[in-house]
C-alpha cells in the first residue's frame, strides 16, 4: 500500500468534483478497493469517500425500485421490497461474500468491483493486460478455472465477479450516473465493457462520473424467478456458473424471460439469445438445451474451464425445469 | 537417514526382542491406568476464558517500548542471481529505520535441521538466510525493511527496486520424474520394502485393483500468523514467537548468532495453531539480526502472502498403489510406491507410504518412494504428514477392491485386520480396529448403505455412504526434561519448555499431574511455552502428550525418592522403598498397606523445608522399539452429490478412533473434530496452486486457497474405543494427527458410492464428478 490521503464527499456534486482529478478513487465500503491497494494492485493518491450519499431503498412512481449508491448489500438483500418484488436480487446478494463483506460492501462498489483473477492479483510476479496493458496475460496459459468462456478475449479471460450484478442484468436495471451537474441513465447490459484490446477500460463510465442510484423497473418476475450459484464450496466462493432467471407463463408457453449468466464471462452476461429462442415457445427440455446452444456457440473453453460449458447448460436448464414445472 | 542409522534401528528392535517385556519403560502398565481421578475427566481447556475474552497474549501481542516494524520482499523469481539491488527510495521513505539484504545481513551459518538424529533441532531449511545474491526458490526473502510503523515499513518494501538475472527452474513435477532418488530411509523407516514376490503375486490375484492416485499441493494456514517480537538487552535477546519448537529455536538462535543458550530466551505461551509449519524458518533469523542492527525491538509478523512464499507446505504426491486379493478376500500382494517433492535443502519428507505397511496383512509388499528434486521452498511437515495422503490412496484401493468383489468394504478390511506388525512382525501393544469399525458402524447407521451406486436419491441429489481407515503411529520423544515444585502448602508446580498450540496440554498435563502426585486439579499449576524452562523437543508427530507424560512420571518418582528420605525413619513410611509405595491423599502411602501413610505437608514440615523441588527426564522410549504402537480409526461419512452440477454437500461424519485411554473427552473431541474438518478440506477444496511455469504459488491467499467454510462442515460424532495402551504413560496414545486420516479416502468412497465416479485426485472438485454424470 502506497500513501493516499482521504476526504469524505457529501454530495454527488462534492463527490463528482473530486472524482475527475487524476490519482482520486472513490470509495464504498472497500471490501475489494481497500484489498487492492494492500496488494499494489490499486494504487490511488486520494480516496473519496461516498458512503454518506444515498443509502435509500424506495419504491419509484412507476412501481420500480430505486436503491441508493451507498446502501449496504445486506440492507438491499434484506429489504421487504426487493425480497417481494426482486427475491432473485435478494438471493444473488446472499449468495455473495460472507455477512461481514456484505454489511460493509455498497452496490456502486459491487458494480465497480474488480476481477478476481490470481494473475491480476499478482503484482510481484505475474503479467496481467488488465493491470498494465500490453504486458501480456499469464492466466491463458495457467489456472484458469474461474476464467471466462464466452465474452472474453486473447487479451485478458478475467470474469465479473459479482452475482449482484447478474441479477441486475436479469431485471434490466438501471446505472444514474451524475457527472457535470447533469445525471445520466446507462442499463446495465450496457454498463461492463468487453475486454477486446482495453481490458483495463472495464466500464463506460468516464473521469468524474460518479453513480448515484439503481433503478430497478417493474418486474413481472417475481413469482417465477431463482437464482442459482454453482460454487466450489458452499459459502464465500466465487460462482463457477451462476444462473439468474425470471419467466412469465401464458398456460404451457414461455410468455417473457430473462436470464442472466454469472462466472463465465468479463462481465454479467444477460443471456438475450436464450431468451429469443425461448419466448413465445414451449418450456421443455429441448427447448432450453437448444436455447443454451445457441448462446454458447461461440463459447472458447480453455484447459481449465471447458467444464463450464456443459456446467452451464446444466444448470440453466435445471432452474428452467424448476421454474417452468408446475406450468408443464 | 542413511544406511547406517536402518541397521542400528534393525539392531536395537532385535536385541530388544530378547528382553522381557517387564523390564522395558512401559513395560509394567502404568498403575494410573487403573486409579485415575482427574484423567479421563471432561474438563475446560485453562486457557479457554483468557482466549475467548482477548486476554490472551500472542507473540503478535506483545508491547514494547521503541518497537518497531519488519516487512519482507521476496523474490519473483525461481531460480537465478540478484544483479541489482536499489534501496535508496526505501531507507529515504518515511519512518524506515533500516533495510536488510544480503549486503548487510550479518554472516550467518545454517541452522540444524529438523531430523531423527538431532531433537534439538527445528530448522526447515539449509539454504542460507539473505547470505549472498543467488535466489533458490519463488518466494525466497530477498529484503526487508524495519520502519516506526506496519504501514512506512510496508510502503517502503514497495520501493526496494531489485534486478534479478533469471535461470532456468526445476518447476515440472513430470519432468522431474527421471532423475528421482530413493532415500535409504524416510523418517525411522526402512524405505524399501519387499516381502516376496508382491508383482507377481498381483498378476495371478483373484481380485485385484491397480491405479494412480494423486494429491496436490498444501499450505500451513494456521489462523494466527507467523510471527515474531524481539528485543536484545545487551548480548541477550528475548523472542516472543509463535513457535512449536521453543527450546530448538532458541539454541538455533544461539548456534547462529554466535551466542550461549542461556543468552537467548524465547518465550511462546500461547500459538493459534501449528500444525507442523510453526518450527524454525527465515523470519526468526530476519527479525533477531534486524533487531541487532537497528538496536530496537522489532515485531515481524507474516502477511498471508508471506506464509505461502517462505513456510513450506505439504508436497504433491503421485501414489500407485495395487492390491490384490484372493477368492476369500485375503490380500496377497500390496503395492505402494510413488513421487512426491523434497529439494536436498529440506528436511521433511513426505512419508505417504509409513501407514501402508502397518494396517494390512498380506502375503508380499512391495513398497518405496521417490523423492523428486524441485526449487521449491523447502516442504515441510503438515498434520499427520504421510498418513493424510497415504490413506487417501490405499484406503480408496481397498474400497474399490471390494466393490470389484462383492464384499461390503468394512468386511473386506476385517478379513485382513493383521495379528501383529505385518513388516517387523512385532507385537501390538494395543489394537482394536475391529471395534472401532464395528462400533462405528452401528453408530452410524452403515446398515443404510446401499451397495450399489447412485441408489439412493433425494431428488436432484445422489445420497452416498463411505468409510475409510486412518491411522497413526505412537511417538515418545526422548529428552523431555521437566521440574516438579512441591510445596508446603499442599500445591505443586510442573515446569517444561513445552508447547501450547491450542490442544490443551497445560490443562491435560495438570489433570494428570493432579492424579500422579496425589493432589487435587486446584493444586497443580502447569507451566510452559518457555525456553528457560526444562527442555523439552518440539511439539510435533502427536508426541508431545505422551514424551510429557512420561516426563511426569520420571519427575514423581524422583520426587518420591526425595520424601522418603526427607521421611526419615521417624515416620509411618520409614524403612518403605521407592517401589513400595504411591503418591496419594497429598501425601505418601504403602501400595501393601495404605494406613502406613504420611502427609507431604507433614513430611515437610518436620524436614523444615517450605518446598521440595525436583528436575527429572523421561525414560528412553523403548517401547517404541519394542513393540508396534499404533492408533488406527475407523471415518465414515455420507454425503450429497448434486446431479445437476456435481457439488458435493457433506451431510455427517463420524470418526471411531482407537488410541488408548483418553485424558479429556472435551480437548480430545475438538482435536479429532479439528483433523476431520481438515481433512474435508483435503478431500474437496484444498489446493496449492503451483504454476510449474513460472515457480509460483498463485494462490497465496485465504480468499483463493479455498479451507472449508462453516457451511461445508457438517455434524461431526466423534467416538473412541478408549482401551488403555499397557506399554505408554497413562495408556494414551498421540491424537493430535490422527482425525486427519482417513478422512479424503471416506469422502472419495462415499462419492463413489453416491455416484460410481472413482476420483482418485485430489480435491475432488465438481468438474471431476460432472465428467462422468450423464
Amino acid at each position: 500500500m502506497i500513501p493516499f490521503t482521504y476526504t469524505r464527499a457529501s454530495s454527488a456534486d462534492e463527490a463528482a468534483s473530486m472524482a475527475i482529478r487524476t490519482g482520486h478513487k472513490l470509495l464504498g465500503g472497500g471490501t475489494n478497493l481497500v484489498d487492492l491497494m494492500r496488494k499494489n494492485v490499486e494504487l490511488p493518491s486520494c480516496l473519496v469517500d461516498v458512503t454518506a450519499l444515498s443509502d435509500s431503498i424506495k419504491e419509484t412512481q412507476e412501481g420500480g425500485v430505486m436503491i441508493g449508491a451507498a446502501a449496504r448489500n445486506s440492507a438491499v438483500a434484506a429489504h421487504p421490497l426487493v425480497r417481494t418484488r426482486y427475491p432473485m436480487l435478494s438471493r444473488a446478494i446472499l449468495a455473495g461474500a460472507s455477512a461481514q463483506i456484505r454489511n460493509m460492501a455498497t452496490v456502486a462498489g459491487n458494480l465497480m468491483q474488480r476481477t478476481r483473477c490470481i494473475y491480476f492479483n499478482d503484482v510481484a510476479g505475474s503479467r496481467c493486460n488488465k493491470r498494465s496493458p500490453g504486458s501480456g496475460c499469464d492466466a491463458v496459459g495457467g489456472f484458469n478455472r474461474y476464467h471466462a468462456i464466452i465474452g472474453a478475449a486473447p487479451a485478458c479471460i478475467a470474469t465479473h465477479p459479482s452475482d449482484m450484478c447478474v441479477a441486475l442484468a436479469a431485471l434490466d436495471a438501471r446505472i444514474h450516473v451524475y457527472n457535470k451537474n447533469a445525471t445520466r441513465i446507462i442499463p446495465i447490459v450496457d454498463f461492463h465493457g468487453f475486454p477486446a484490446d482495453r481490458p483495463d477500460l472495464e466500464t463506460v463510465l468516464e473521469a468524474g462520473d460518479v453513480i448515484t442510484s439503481i433503478e430497478i423497473p417493474v418486474s413481472p418476475f417475481a413469482a417465477r424467478s431463482a437464482y442459482r450459484k454453482v460454487r466450489d464450496r458452499a459459502s464465500y466462493a466465487f460462482a463457477l456458473v451462476s444462473v439468474a432467471a425470471g419467466v412469465t407463463m401464458r398456460e404451457r408457453t414461455i410468455d417473457d424471460i430473462r436470464v442472466a449468466f454469472g462466472g463465465i464471462a468479463p462481465k454479467p452476461w444477460r443471456a438475450f439469445r436464450v431468451e429469443m429462442a425461448l419466448r413465445g415457445g414451449p418450456a421443455t427440455q429441448e427447448a432450453f438445451d437448444d436455447a443454451v446452444e445457441a448462446e454458447l456457440a461461440r463459447a472458447v473453453p480453455l484447459a481449465g474451464n471447458a467444464f463450464k460449458i456443459g456446467l452451464t447448460k446444466r444448470t440453466l436448464s435445471a432452474v428452467l425445469t424448476e421454474l417452468t414445472g408446475d406450468a408443464r | 537417514m542413511s544406511n547406517v542409522q536402518n541397521a542400528v534401528i534393525g539392531t536395537v528392535r532385535t536385541v530388544l526382542g530378547w528382553v522381557p517385556s517387564q523390564w522395558l519403560p512401559g513395560g509394567t502398565p502404568d498403575p494410573l491406568i487403573e486409579r485415575r481421578a482427574a484423567i479421563g475427566q471432561q474438563a475446560s481447556r485453562l486457557d479457554g476464558p483468557a482466549k475467548v475474552s482477548g486476554q490472551a497474549r500472542f507473540a503478535a501481542d506483545v508491547a514494547m517500548a521503541g518497537l518497531s516494524y519488519a516487512t519482507l520482499v521476496h523474490s519473483p523469481i525461481t531460480r537465478g542471481r540478484i544483479t541489482k539491488l536499489e534501496s535508496g527510495a526505501a531507507e529515504a521513505a518515511p519512518g524506515v529505520i533500516l533495510v536488510m539484504t544480503y549486503h548487510n545481513m550479518p554472516r550467518l551459518g545454517i541452522v540444524p535441521m529438523i531430523g531423527g538424529t538431532n531433537l534439538s533441532a527445528a530448522g526447515n531449511s539449509a539454504l542460507p538466510t539473505m547470505q549472498g545474491p543467488d535466489i533458490w526458490y519463488n518466494g525466497q526473502v530477498v529484503a526487508m525493511v524495519l520502519a516506526e510503523t506496519q504501514e512506512q515499513a510496508d510502503y517502503a518494501a514497495s520501493l526496494i527496486e531489485i534486478d534479478y538475472r533469471e535461470d532456468s527452474a526445476k518447476t515440472s513435477f513430470e519432468n522431474a520424474k527421471p532423475d528421482s532418488r530413493a532415500p535409504a530411509s524416510v523418517l525411522f523407516e526402512k524405505n524399501h520394502v519387499s516381502i516376496g514376490n508382491a508383482e507377481q503375486e498381483l498378476n495371478r490375484a483373484a481380485f485385484k485393483v491397480d491405479n494412480i492416485y494423486r494429491t496436490p499441493g498444501h499450505n500451513h494456514n494456521a489462523i494466527e500468523l507467523h510471527a515474531v517480537t524481539v528485543a536484545w538487552d545487551g548480548d541477550t535477546v528475548l523472542l516472543h514467537d509463535a513457535t512449536q519448537a521453543i527450546s530448538a529455536t532458541a539454541s538455533a538462535i544461539a548456534k547462529l548468532f554466535n551466542l550461549k543458550n542461556e543468552q537467548v530466551r524465547v518465550l511462546s505461551p500461547l500459538v493459534g495453531g501449528g500444525f507442523g509449519g510453526k518450527a524454525f524458518w527465515d523470519h526468526q533469523i530476519i527479525a533477531v539480526a534486524a533487531a541487532k542492527l537497528a538496536a530496537r525491538p522489532v515485531r515481524l509478523i507474516l502477511s498471508r502472502d508471506s506464509v505461502y512464499r517462505m513456510i513450506g507446505g505439504r508436497s504433491p504426491s503421485e501414489q500407485r498403489v495395487a492390491v490384490g486379493a484372493d477368492a476369500e478376500g485375503k490380500f496377497t500382494s500390496i503395492i505402494h510406491t510413488g513421487y512426491s517433492i523434497m529439494p536436498p535443502y529440506a528436511a521433511c519428507p513426505e512419508p505417504y507410504t509409513l501407514g501402508t505397511r502397518a494396517i494390512y496383512k498380506s502375503k508380499s509388499f512391495e513398497i518405496i518412494q521417490r523423492y523428486l528434486d524441485l526449487d521449491i521452498v523447502p516442504n515441510t511437515f503438515m498434520r499427520a504428514p504421510g498418513e493424510a495422503i497415504g490413506t487417501f490412496a490405499l484406503e480408496n484401493a481397498v474400497d474399490e477392491l471390494a466393490h470389484e468383489m462383492g464384499l461390503d468394504p468394512i468386511e473386506l478390511r476385517l478379513r485382513n485386520e493383521p495379528e501383529k506388525h505385518p513388516i517387523s512382525g512385532a507385537t501390538f501393544s494395543q489394537h482394536a480396529t475391529r471395534q472401532a469399525y464395528l462400533d462405528g458402524a452401528e453408530r452410524f447407521g452403515w446398515e443404510q448403505r446401499e451397495a450399489r451406486p447412485g441408489a439412493r436419491r433425494d431428488g436432484e441429489w445422489r445420497i452416498g455412504m463411505g468409510c475409510a481407515s486412518g491411522g497413526f503411529p505412537y511417538v515418545r520423544m526422548p529428552g523431555v526434561n521437566i521440574r516438579i515444585e512441591l510445596r508446603r502448602d499442599g500445591s505443586a508446580k510442573i515446569s517444561c519448555s513445552a508447547q501450547e498450540m491450542g490442544m490443551g496440554t497445560a490443562t491435560v498435563q495438570t489433570q494428570h499431574a493432579a492424579d500422579r502426585l496425589g493432589l487435587p486439579v486446584e493444586a497443580i499449576s502447569f507451566e510452559l511455552g518457555d525456553s528457560a524452562l526444562p527442555v523439552a523437543p518440539m511439539a510435533g508427530g502427536s508426541s508431545q502428550t505422551a514424551s510429557l507424560s512420561g516426563a511426569v512420571i520420571a519427575g514423581a518418582e524422583r520426587l518420591t525418592i526425595e520424601l522418603l528420605r526427607l521421611a526419615g525413619n521417624d515416620s509411618p513410611i520409614a524403612g518403605l522403598r521407592a517401589g513400595e509405595v504411591q503418591l496419594a491423599k497429598e501425601g505418601i502411602a504403602s501400595l501393601d498397606d495404605p494406613s502406613r501413610y504420611e502427609s507431604f505437608r507433614s513430611i515437610m514440615a518436620r524436614a523444615s523445608r517450605d518446598e521440595v523441588t525436583v528436575t527429572a527426564s523421561g525414560s528412553p522410549p523403548l517401547e517404541m522399539f519394542k513393540f508396534a504402537m499404533h492408533s488406527s480409526s475407523a471415518i465414515f461419512c455420507q454425503l450429497r452429490v448434486s446431479d445437476v452440477t456435481g457439488e458435493i454437500r457433506v451431510d455427517r461424519m463420524l470418526g471411531s478412533f482407537d488410541c488408548g485411554t483418553i485424558l479429556n473427552p472435551k480437548t480430545a473431541a475438538s482435536q479429532f473434530k479439528g483433523g476431520m474438518i481438515m481433512g474435508l478440506g483435503l478431500a474437496l477444496t484444498e489446493e496449492t496452486l503451483f504454476d510449474e511455469r513460472s515457480g509460483r504459488i498463485m494462490n497465496a491467499s485465504l480468499a483463493d486457497y479455498h479451507v472449508p467454510s462453516h457451511l461445508d462442515v457438517p455434524e461431526i460424532d466423534v467416538i473412541w474405543t478408549g482401551i488403555p495402551d499397557p506399554r505408554s504413560p497413562l495408556g494414551a496414545r498421540g491424537i493430535g494427527e490422527i482425525g486427519i486420516t482417513g478422512v479424503a479416502a471416506a469422502v472419495a468412497n462415499a462419492v463413489f458410492n453416491a455416484t460410481g465416479t472413482r476420483v482418485r485426485d485430489l480435491p475432488i472438485t465438481l468438474d471431476k464428478v460432472l465428467s462422468e454424470i450423464p
